[in-house]
């Protein structure tokens, strides 16, 4: 801080308030970045909204809750396996994590190729995601899963599954969307004019976001 | 990570050239200001005007056949909706938040401008679907304003079809819009303040402002997704909020629904939402104060903590709404408990502002009016605000007048004088020009008087027992005739301030040309905003160079300085003492 010539005298805590109070920016980062951690902030919030409400929905209704592990078995190699889908989806997403902190990596490094490369993949790992997700859905309809009821029990469990779940799924579209506009840009060398990937790391922020999202729905959707 | 900050920078964020660039899709944070403010006002006349229509039907019943029972509910829940969201909300943070944070902040704009000039038309948007509810078949919602289910959703309720589909997606809308803004909001102040510009140097207004709008970005989901779930109960038929019940003689197929859901998170929501309209107005009356009153605020850092820990505690109150409805007898202990603890940082600052009146050099400007009128009118508030936060206290008195009498007194008349002596108070820095003194002074006191007039007679009419929300009162056992002649009294008072309001509005729009040529600190005020180059500013705010802050908001009266007010980009000069002994 330009005026405080003298702060290397304060106390650690006092320190890190002058550090947070002191003047132009309280946070050593572009403003994207910031703003992302903010809206994530108020993104948490909104997810933990629709959780809680289908956490108060399930104690609320009076029939009984369809068991997960059976609603979400897949019929293969001849026997149910329960979750198996779910379990593969999630794998996918995780995956997605893993190479976009790989592309945040070379995007450092100014390796454009390689950022690129694995922009793209981070981006058909998300899109897999989605397509499962979609495949998912269909088996539910066709089995006769609506909104308004089931075969099963509590209507509250279709109607959940379908709002979380498909706000989720929105997220990861606009993620895919996100991360393919992003890979466009490193790809033209907008950000090595711009002397900065840094961009690519606001990007993988909303990427992991979803990510961690998913492992809470995972948790309180399917496994409860 | 080297990362040069704004303050180090000197190239401008954005160029327009074009008429439409600078004034229609604007993205300069002074024009969108201008933009949000001119749409929150006209939506708030439309609520002003339907809450003269209410007033007419309670204060003479059976004489006005132009309000029927239905639209009775339809113009409560419009009225509500509006002057809470779309006016007061939109107006502090999409109107002052916009012109005040970057010039108090001595930024060149906002971070994102075209984020920001998005935010403003997505609004516009949300106020159109808004509106548009009043032409379609059933007309808009009439569920009130908390548009509790499941009523808000079935047959019988007007607007039950379209009415209230509409309102919640125009909710939607807005905050997707406020989303934007408020992003917005939070970084320029928490990344792009100029050199010398700490934390503890801004003013209580940008303070006030910002901790609203992080209230916003953290209660607004809770609305959103209340609205979404709404929305399929109405529109696909699930039961999130709608239990197995009997309307109208029929059975609608909704099962297992928990309509205490909707209320809870409503008022997750809710009441966050009193503190997003009343934080702003607390720091800019603050602001108000000091600079008319010619003295430093009293207790700048108590204040600041005091809006921290209004903003934190507001998170855990919200069930005090929801004391009748039916939940957890043992929630009521915990939210009266917490409801009466936000009351100690509220009081702190009310004692700092009488405080910094104290010995003060006051100038009974109109603005100084205004904000010596929000401290009488939001004690009075605030004090009812502890009867009605106590459970037993609360049983007898909620759905009354009495909660009418309370929450238009704190949360309605309290930011509006706010809102008339802001406008006032930053008039001359916006437009360049001073409006009549004069018919000012004769808006304040019919304002001021008038509000009286019509709240504190409610809080008699609630403790006699006179229910909320009734189309007509009719001849009851239990209530005396006083009821129905204070009730005409009222509709008399708000017909008056409801017409004081067009003299405000004369006031502004004529000054744009007759007013006479305001100087550039027409208050001899402290703040960034009073320093720009130009008046009105112009697009970059600082010419040249940012400016560079030297100490606190509030240097007035300093002993010894040649003048009773040092601004913020003033060197510090050894010869007297002034409020900049610390730093950070």
């Amino acid at each position: 801080m330009a005026h405080d010539a003298h702060a290397a005298a304060l106390p650690p805590l006092k320190q890190v308030a002058a550090d947070f109070g002191g003047d132009k920016q309280s946070f050593q980062v572009p403003w994207g970045k910031a703003m992302m951690w903010i809206f994530l902030l108020s993104d948490t919030f909104i997810f933990t909204c629709f959780l809680t409400g289908y956490m108060h929905v399930r104690i609320s209704t009076m029939e009984s809750w369809p068991n997960p592990s059976q609603v979400f078995a897949l019929h293969m190699f001849g026997q149910d396996i329960p979750l198996i889908l779910i379990a593969i989806m999630t794998f996918v997403l995780i995956t997605s994590s893993g190479t976009m902190a790989l592309a945040v990596n070379y995007g450092y490094r100014k390796d454009r190729r390689n950022t690129v490369l694995l922009l793209c993949a981070t981006a058909a790992l998300g899109a897999t995601f989605v397509g499962m997700q979609a495949f998912e859905w269909t088996k539910l309809i066709m089995e006769g899963v609506r909104p308004w009821e089931n075969p099963w029990g509590a209507p509250q469990f279709g109607s959940s599954f379908f709002m979380i779940t498909g706000f989720h799924g929105c997220h990861v579209t606009a993620g895919v969307i996100y991360l393919l506009v992003t890979a466009k840009r490193v790809g033209s060398g907008f950000y090595d004019r711009k002397g900065s990937y840094e961009t690519v790391e606001v990007a993988g922020l909303y990427w992991h976001f979803v990510d961690l999202v998913w492992v809470f729905i995972f948790a309180f959707f399917y496994l409860w | 990570m080297a990362y040069v900050a704004i303050a180090d920078r000197d190239a401008p964020i954005h160029d327009p050239h074009t008429f439409i660039e600078k004034y229609i899709w604007s993205q300069d944070h002074k024009v969108i200001a201008i933009q949000y403010s001119i749409v929150a006002i006209f939506v708030g006349l439309v609520a002003l005007v339907l809450s003269g229509l209410m007033r007419l039907q309670l204060g003479f019943p059976d004489s006005f056949h132009f309000v029927d029972p239905n639209q009775y509910y339809q113009f409560i829940t419009m009225h509500g909706m509006i002057m809470v969201i779309y006016l007061l909300t939109a107006l502090f943070l999409g109107g002052f938040g916009n012109f005040l944070i970057p010039l108090m902040c001595g930024s060149r704009d906002m971070v994102f401008p075209y984020m920001n000039m998005l935010s403003f038309w997505v609004y516009l948007l949300a106020v159109i679907v808004l509106l548009a509810s009043f032409f379609v078949q059933g007309g808009p919602t009439g569920a009130g304003w908390t548009l509790y289910p499941p009523q808000a959703v079935l047959p019988g309720t007007p607007g039950a079809g379209l009415g209230i589909i509409l309102m919640l997606v125009s909710l939607g809308i807005f905050i997707v819009a406020f989303t934007m803004g408020g992003l917005n909001y939070v970084t320029t102040v928490l990344q792009a303040r100029c050199r010398g510009m700490t934390l503890m140097r801004m003013p209580l207004s940008v303070w006030g402002i910002f901790v609203a709008t992080i209230l916003g970005l953290l209660a607004f989901p809770a609305l959103f997704v209340s609205a979404i779930m709404m929305t399929l109960d109405g529109t696909l038929g699930t039961s999130f909020f709608m239990p197995a019940l009997s309307s109208m003689g029929q059975a609608p197929e909704h099962d297992g629904g928990s309509p205490l859901l909707f209320q809870h998170l409503f008022w997750f929501f809710g009441h966050p939402e009193v503190y997003i309209v009343a934080l702003p107005a607390f720091g800019i009356v603050s602001d108000l104060l000091a600079t008319h009153a010619r003295k430093n605020i009293f207790g700048y850092r108590m204040m600041v903590w005091a809006i921290l820990a209004i903003g934190g505690l507001s998170f855990v109150v919200w069930a005090h709404h929801m004391y009748v409805s039916g939940m957890n007898p043992y929630f009521g202990f915990f939210f009266a408990t917490t409801t009466l603890i936000i009351a100690v940082p509220t009081a702190i600052k009310v004692y700092n502002w009488v405080l910094t009146l104290w010995k003060g050099d006051i100038h009974l400007t109109v603005p100084m009016l205004f904000a010596i009128g929000f401290i009488f009118t939001f004690v009075h508030g605030g004090l009812t605000g502890l009867f009605l936060g106590n459970v037993t206290v609360d049983l007898p008195l909620s759905d009354t007048y009495f909660v009418v009498g309370h929450f238009h007194m704190v949360m309605g008349v309290s930011p509006v004088l706010v809102v008339f002596g802001a406008i006032y108070h930053w008039y001359p820095k916006l437009t360049g020009r001073m409006w009549d003194d004069r018919l000012g002074r004769i808006h304040f006191w019919l304002t001021f008087l008038g509000t009286y007039a019509i709240y504190l007679p409610m809080h008699y009419l609630g403790i006699l027992g006179v229910p909320r929300r009734y189309y007509a009162l009719g001849e009851t056992e239990f209530l005396p005739q006083s009821v129905h002649t204070v009730n005409a009294a009222i509709t008399i008072a708000a017909l008056v301030v409801a017409a004081s309001v067009v003299i405000f509005l004369y006031n502004m729009i004529v000054s744009l040309w007759r007013g006479e040529k305001s100087p550039p600190n027409p208050w001899k005020a402290t703040t960034l905003e009073w320093q720009t180059p130009d008046t009105p500013a112009k697009h970059g705010n600082w010419g040249p160079r940012l400016p560079e802050v030297h100490r606190w908001a509030y240097d007035y009266s300093v002993p010894g300085a040649p003048d009773d007010f040092i601004p913020q980009n003033v060197p510090v000069d050894s010869r007297y003492a002034t409020g900049t002994g610390h730093h950070g």
